[in-house]
């Protein structure tokens, strides 16, 4: 009977503490993955952070994945190789959780892999996957580096953050000229792994290239508990814009934070706020949602399969999240090059990839054309959240909506 | 930086947040601090409770502090069935034991959740959501300031249990002396399961009063978790007023470390405060000697 009649001691609370997260730690990596199918033609590893502190992100990936394997199965899969055999990964938010993926996944000789999600996991997950020749298909990642280490097996099919950060600089000028040029300083938001560092980076770099001043560039962790401080900080300083680049949950707490503090700055203008351009946010919360702005991922609100398959989406009840269509047209890319390829072989896909010039995507893309893995293509679009709802403001060819800035009072 | 403007709310912040930190230390200072119990579950079951309270409001339509009365009853059963059928008679007694079968209990629970509701991130709505008390520098969210009032009444409440009833005697002569406690006639399996479901009744309350200022995850839990065993262990395994204190303590610690420091940084104030304590007094703030 130990420690009758004794408090534990801090010894031994130490002792067992450290057994127990040996314990947790062995259990997480040794948690058996959600469900394998196996046995047939064309294995597809589908890879996602379905726990941790970015699973929703995950799911809405993974359902955007399993969704267009559903259908292209149900037209009798990828011509003259039968249907496709998803392998479902989970990274469990962590870069090594991904890279243990890859391994399982390469050893379930997948075809190929799509997924990541979360930059720091797309950097780990394609390394990995680059050690075995396997293509992978970045679905969102957009950390620049992702696709400039000189792996073939890498290709992304969104855009990266140089092109995204050029093209919100760009945007967010435009705006502010048309409006006057109400705002003249800046405060950046963002959380501290590669997606919002790297993004706080560049944005450092060229906001004061386009005549603004950055009063603070403030990082947090993912999951954050409290953004009081933060806010406090923004109030402190006023600045005319906040700029947070962050994924969902903590995106939530800061404008729901901002909104209680009653902290109002002229605009909120996200580069791939996590929440900002969700329709789950914009429900939930349409005060601390009004008006803000976002440049993100988004679908081509003129492609009628696009909006076919929101409607199936929001059938099950889910949020269309650019997370479901950037997915679903990811694995019709490798499906495509699949069928051009004739076979699983990797380099033959790998070739196939690297020529593609798909365009049955969702996206406001056009042909896919990748360059060094990068789809040259792929750009983000403006949105903001006018009358409960999300508008595309810019670039005008897709626009249906015109930009209210600044906010009103 | 160091304007009172910011100085003033930061500290009432972090005691706001360390009010939230003592409701899940209060019931893990019984459960780990007075059993022994390493409860790897706590977070698991924070998890649940706020999935409960969610499915209260949304299916019942009852406000996060009126379904306190329903769930803090029901999560003490919950507690009091997973100890008396579950970890007592999986880990015969052995502390490693229990640390594994609470280990595996945290497992199940957060898979569970994650089968049946997803990984998605969940909202409540309330009227009283976004209401603040304005205070002049800042605004203080009301249901912070809830939170904050309940910690002091758990807290109490657990204080007043545990010192003048029968079953806090019976309880701490079980803490102190287990076998000796049996001869005395007390159930010492009985006990056991009270403690715990006293603990989980804790995180059921703490659930309530977290629901209106954030949101519901199955994984949601783990984020307080290590905060609160840090709690324990600084304010004195097993002492009530020591949890609300070292709460506090590291609420204001961790918001000043994140304000100076910046959010990234801002565990490494609970951090040092931890060991700070513990060089002075190896037993926590009000603990007993060892």
């Amino acid at each position: 009977m130990p420690n009758q009649g004794n408090p534990l001691s801090r010894r031994q609370f130490l002792a067992t503490t450290t057994c127990g997260v040996a314990a947790a730690a062995i259990g997480s990596v040794a948690m058996p993955s959600v469900l394998r199918a196996q046995g047939t033609p064309v294995k597809l590893g589908v890879l996602h952070p379905v726990t941790g502190a970015l699973s929703y992100s995950g799911q809405q990936g993974r359902l955007g994945a399993t969704l267009a394997i559903e259908e292209i199965n149900a037209a009798g899969g990828i011509k003259g190789l039968g249907k496709i055999d998803a392998v479902l990964g989970d990274a469990q938010s962590t870069p090594d959780g991904g890279t243990a993926e890859v391994e399982k996944m390469n050893s379930a000789e997948v075809a190929c892999i799509v997924g990541g999600y979360a930059s720091n996991i797309c950097l780990a997950t394609t390394q990995a996957a680059a050690r075995y020749d396997l293509p992978y298909v970045v679905d969102v990642g957009v950390a620049d580096s992702i696709v400039t280490r000189g792996l073939k097996n890498t290709f992304r099919f969104g855009p990266g953050f140089g092109v995204i950060s050029k093209t919100a600089l760009a945007n967010l000028a435009a705006i502010n000229d048309q409006a006057g040029k109400p705002a003249k300083t800046v405060m950046i938001v963002h959380e501290d792994s590669l997606f919002g560092s790297g993004l706080a980076k560049l944005l450092n770099a060229q906001l004061p290239q386009q005549g603004f001043e950055i009063l603070e560039t403030i990082p947090h962790p993912t999951p954050t508990r409290d953004f009081n401080n933060v806010v406090l900080k923004i109030k402190a300083q006023s600045p005319d814009l906040v700029i947070p680049a962050n994924y969902f949950n903590e995106y939530v707490l800061l404008a729901r934070t901002m909104q209680q503090q009653q902290v109002k700055p002229k605009g909120i203008y996200s580069v791939l706020g996590g929440a900002a351009s969700s329709y789950k946010f914009v429900k939930e919360f349409p005060d601390a949602a009004r008006y803000i702005m976002d440049c993100n991922h988004w679908f081509d609100p003129r492609n009628d399969k696009a909006q076919a398959l929101k409607k199936k989406v929001e059938s099950k009840d889910q949020f269309f999240t650019y997370e479901v269509y950037m997915n679903y047209s990811c694995v019709y890319l490798i499906a495509d090059a699949l069928e051009r390829a004739a076979s699983v072989d990797r380099a033959k896909l790998t070739a196939a990839l690297a020529s593609s010039t798909f365009s049955g995507h969702l996206m406001p893309y056009g042909p896919t054309r990748f360059v060094n893995g990068q789809n040259e293509g792929a750009a983000p679009v403006n949105t903001q959240v006018l009358d409960n709802d999300i508008k595309v403001v810019l670039p005008s060819a897709f626009a249906n909506a015109k930009p209210v800035f600044p906010r009103p009072a | 930086m160091l304007s009172p403007t910011i100085l003033i709310p930061a500290v009432l912040n972090g005691l706001l947040i360390g009010a939230i930190y003592a409701l899940v230390a209060l019931g893990l200072t019984l459960i780990y601090g007075v059993l022994h119990i390493i409860n790897f579950a706590h977070g698991a079951l924070l998890s649940a409770a706020l999935f409960a309270a969610f499915f209260a409001f949304r299916l019942l339509g009852l406000d996060p502090y009126v379904a306190v009365v329903l769930l803090a009853p029901l999560f003490f059963a919950l507690g009091y069935g997973l100890q008396r059928f579950i970890i007592g008679p999986a880990s015969h007694g052995d502390e490693r034991n229990m640390l594994l079968v609470t280990l595996g209990i945290a497992v199940i629970i957060e898979n569970t959740l994650l089968y049946a509701f997803h990984a998605d991130t969940r909202t409540i709505d309330v009227p009283y959501a976004f209401r603040t008390i304005d205070i002049g520098s800042t605004f203080l969210a009301v249901s912070r300031v809830v939170g904050f009032v309940a910690a002091f009444a758990v807290a109490l409440a657990l204080w007043l249990i545990m010192t003048f009833t029968d079953t806090g005697r019976a309880i701490r002569a079980v803490a102190k002396e287990k076998l000796g406690a049996e001869l005395a006639g007390i159930d010492v399996a009985h006990v056991y399961a009270v403690t715990f479901g006293l603990g989980t009744a804790c995180v059921a309350i703490a659930a309530c009063l977290l629901i209106p200022s954030y949101y519901v995850n199955p994984t949601v839990g783990d984020a307080f978790v290590l905060v609160a065993f840090t709690i324990v262990v600084l304010g004195g395994m097993g002492s009530v007023p020591g949890a609300l204190i070292g709460a506090l303590l590291i609420g204001v610690a961790e918001s000043l470390s994140g304000l100076f420091l910046g959010e990234s940084l801002g565990q490494i104030g609970i951090f040092l405060i931890f060991i700070a304590v513990l060089l002075v007094r190896p037993n926590g703030l009000f603990g007993a000697r060892a």
